[in-house]
């Protein structure tokens, strides 16, 4: 069990090295002239107005919302799935239900037009 | 064992021990090396990538692509990392250092971490881990992440709308994606992705074809590639998340989005089309790469055509595909799937494939049909007769509301 | 295993130096963002504890699904990311010593249970831990009732996020 993390753990801790090594590379190499005007953030053409911190539709947080709850109804469901095929009918029935309650869930944010993009 | 990799690792195995190392301690250092190994090879692969990627846009747009450096225009790449190598890194004014440049890190870090799961032959596979399922899922979460991030350190009203979009795609294409998981799960009875190829026998994309496919359209609105390519679109949000990125950090993202489109592949092979199996990938294990390599390209090929042949899908579009078509279909794919597994537990395994097959086509069947009928609805509700602008009704609109538009 | 002591001092450190600095900086985002590094660090003690399953879930759930939501949730407020007030008020000190309080108790209920030294019998590496939640999940007689009663809680709090964030009338 151990063993199979050890792989990953340590592809943890290797895979960031590569991009830094490349990022670091044109930190010697490349050119470095920064200028005022250069270093302007790029917006369609014409100079910035205002801060960059705009205000953003509450649709993206309802979004976060339903996805939050279907991804923690899902991850209960994985060991379900994982033991299945030793499990009884009965088993297998609550299964669906518990799917089942998730669809509901998805039925009334429909219906309530949660879903919409307005 | 007819296996070199094998062979390989089990020479240097006693010549670790050799030297008087303990066997926990030759264990770490062979994960080690192997870590090393496939994160080179999983490197070296993406800078190829550069090369497949352009000849295979130019081929669907009738050129020839890269042909002037070396043979076929194989060393076109390395002159291109050679150029954003030496290119210069502009920071924006006002962005967050930080964050700025841990972003590109973890864009393509992410994408090499996901190959520690993915099994290249019967013997050469990172970690056969019991979650390996949804260790992918975590891994994409973690990416998420990294789209934010490059978004906010922007300092930049188009970065952090790109990274919204992007976000608010990625999270809603992965409740689809998650339950398309959960169907060769149930099939192979666990989560370990090297060991649902080896359950393999028949290919899951005959007993489960829809879950291929929700998987495969996921997995392109998770590249964020069109049709799905709303986070970058161009025309409107310029570049989205990535747009302040210069040089080799651009490079990164450019990079992550190439190995993780054929990373995809490799997972879409992996979990629908038998990964590393195929005539005598059990005896000579070397073949099994060869397979493997086959299959993720031509999925990664299937990605590509789609993307050069698809417009891009407004936003509401988007979303109705996501939460209206696809999280209600794989639902029910997963409940007729898993009582299906149950009923035909002890029945042989014609009757079973093939009956999960008619039940799969069953589902496309009645979808397609309900499909159309939206979009029958949807075409006639479009096909109203608008308010066109003419003299008479000119007049008809009052000041205020002409202030209000 | 002379590798894991070290492994796990290592990994409380970078979970409790991150925990602390999401209480002091300053600026929002970049306090959620060490909260996603205290939630990786549980991940990974999860991962120690040879508990997989539960270090997956930990950052499917938790980074990919609560840390966006709260970054959501701070990008839709407008300016107080960056919060210029002071960061304690007046009564720290008394909180700091109800904490000391608490924290001192949990540690001597831990000890009084009899399992907390004694040193756990391996897992049997034949056993598919996954598989063993599963049936539990799923069997009359461990936690089926939790289960479903999970999805009822969950299906209440969908209806009731939407009832509150959706809702304009």
């Amino acid at each position: 069990m151990l063993n199979e993390w050890l792989f990953i753990g340590i592809i943890f801790v290797l895979a960031p090295i590569f991009p830094i090594a490349a990022l670091l590379i044109p930190q010697i190499i490349a050119p470095r002239k920064p200028d005022p005007l250069k270093n302007q953030t790029y917006e369609c053409g014409i100079e910035t107005v205002g801060e960059s911190w705009v205000q953003f539709k509450a649709q993206y947080y309802i979004f976060a919302l339903i996805f939050l709850v279907f991804d923690v109804e899902l991850v209960f469901l994985f060991p379900w799935a994982v033991a299945y095929h030793q499990l009884p009918l009965f088993a297998v029935i609550e299964g669906i239900l518990f799917i089942l309650v998730l669809v509901a869930g998805l039925v009334y944010a429909w219906r309530k037009g949660a879903l919409e993009w307005i | 064992m007819g296996d070199p990799v094998i062979l390989v690792a089990k020479w240097l195995e006693q010549l670790l021990a050799g030297w008087g190392l303990s066997a926990s301690q030759v264990n770490v250092v062979m994960t080690f090396i192997g870590v090393l190994v496939l994160a080179v090879f999983v490197l070296l692969l993406d800078i190829f990538m550069v090369w497949v990627e352009r000849k295979v846009v130019a081929r669907f747009q009738d050129r020839f692509g890269p042909n002037r450096l070396g043979p076929f225009g194989l060393i076109q790449p390395i002159a291109d990392v050679i150029k954003l190598l030496i290119k210069e890194n502009i920071t924006p004014a006002g962005a967050d250092r930080v964050v700025f440049n841990l972003a590109p890190i973890m864009a393509l870090a992410t994408v090499i971490m996901l190959w520690a799961v993915i099994p290249l032959s019967p013997t050469v596979f990172g970690s056969d881990v019991n979650v390996g399922v949804l260790y992918v899922v975590a891994i994409g979460a973690i990416s998420t992440l990294g789209i934010i991030m490059a978004g906010w350190a922007s300092n930049n009203k188009y970065a952090l709308l790109g990274a919204f979009r992007a976000v608010a795609q990625v999270i809603s294409y992965e409740v689809p994606m998650v339950i398309s998981l959960m169907v060769p799960v149930i099939l192979a009875r666990t989560m370990g992705i090297n060991s649902i190829v080896q359950a393999q026998s028949v290919w899951y994309i005959v007993m489960a074809p829809i879950a291929a496919l929700i998987f495969l359209l996921s997995a392109i609105a998770e590249l964020g590639r069109a049709p799905f390519d709303l986070p970058e679109g161009e025309s409107e949000i310029v570049a989205g998340f990535h747009i302040e990125y210069t040089g080799m950090k651009f490079g990164m993202f450019y990079a992550g989005e190439l190995l993780h489109a054929l990373t995809m592949g490799g997972l879409f092979a992996s979990l629908f089309l038998g990964g590393w199996r195929g005539p005598g990938a059990e005896a000579y294990p070397i073949l099994g790469i060869i397979y493997f390599f086959i299959k993720a390209f031509f999925i990664y090929w299937v990605i590509a055509w789609v993307k050069y042949s698809l417009p891009r899908v407004r936003i509401d579009q988007m979303l109705n595909l996501n939460w209206k078509v696809l999280t209600p279909l794989a639902l029910s794919v997963l409940i007729v799937t898993a009582l299906l597994d149950k009923l035909l537990a002890g029945a042989p395994i014609v009757v079973y494939v093939l009956s999960l097959l008619a039940a799969n086509l069953a589902i496309l069947l009645t979808t397609s049909r309900l499909l159309r009928r939206y979009a029958r609805s949807g075409r006639q509700r479009v096909a109203q007769p608008a308010p066109i602008a003419t003299p008479e009704r000119a007049v008809a609109i009052s000041p205020k509301q002409n202030a209000s538009a | 295993m002379t590798a894991m002591p070290i492994l796990f001092t290592l990994v409380a450190a970078l979970t409790l130096g991150a925990a602390l600095l999401v209480v002091t900086t300053r600026n929002l985002v970049h306090a959620a963002l060490w909260l996603v590094l205290a939630l990786f660090g549980v991940a990974v003690f999860f991962v120690l504890l040879s508990a997989g399953f539960l270090a997956v879930a930990q950052v499917v759930i938790y980074i990919g699904a609560i840390a966006v939501l709260m970054i959501f949730a701070i990008m839709l407020t407008r300016r107080i990311a960056r919060d210029a007030g002071p960061q304690v008020n007046p009564n720290w000190g008394w909180a700091l010593l109800i904490t000391a309080l608490f924290f001192g108790g949990l540690v001597w209920m831990v000890f009084q249970w009899p399992g907390a030294l004694a040193t756990q019998p391996e897992l049997n590496p034949a056993l598919d831990t996954v598989q063993e939640l599963g049936k539990a999940l799923v069997s009359p007689g461990a936690y089926l009732i939790p289960f479903e009663v999970a999805s009822v809680l969950l299906l209440a709090a969908l209806i009731g996020a939407i009832m509150i964030a959706w809702e304009r009338k």
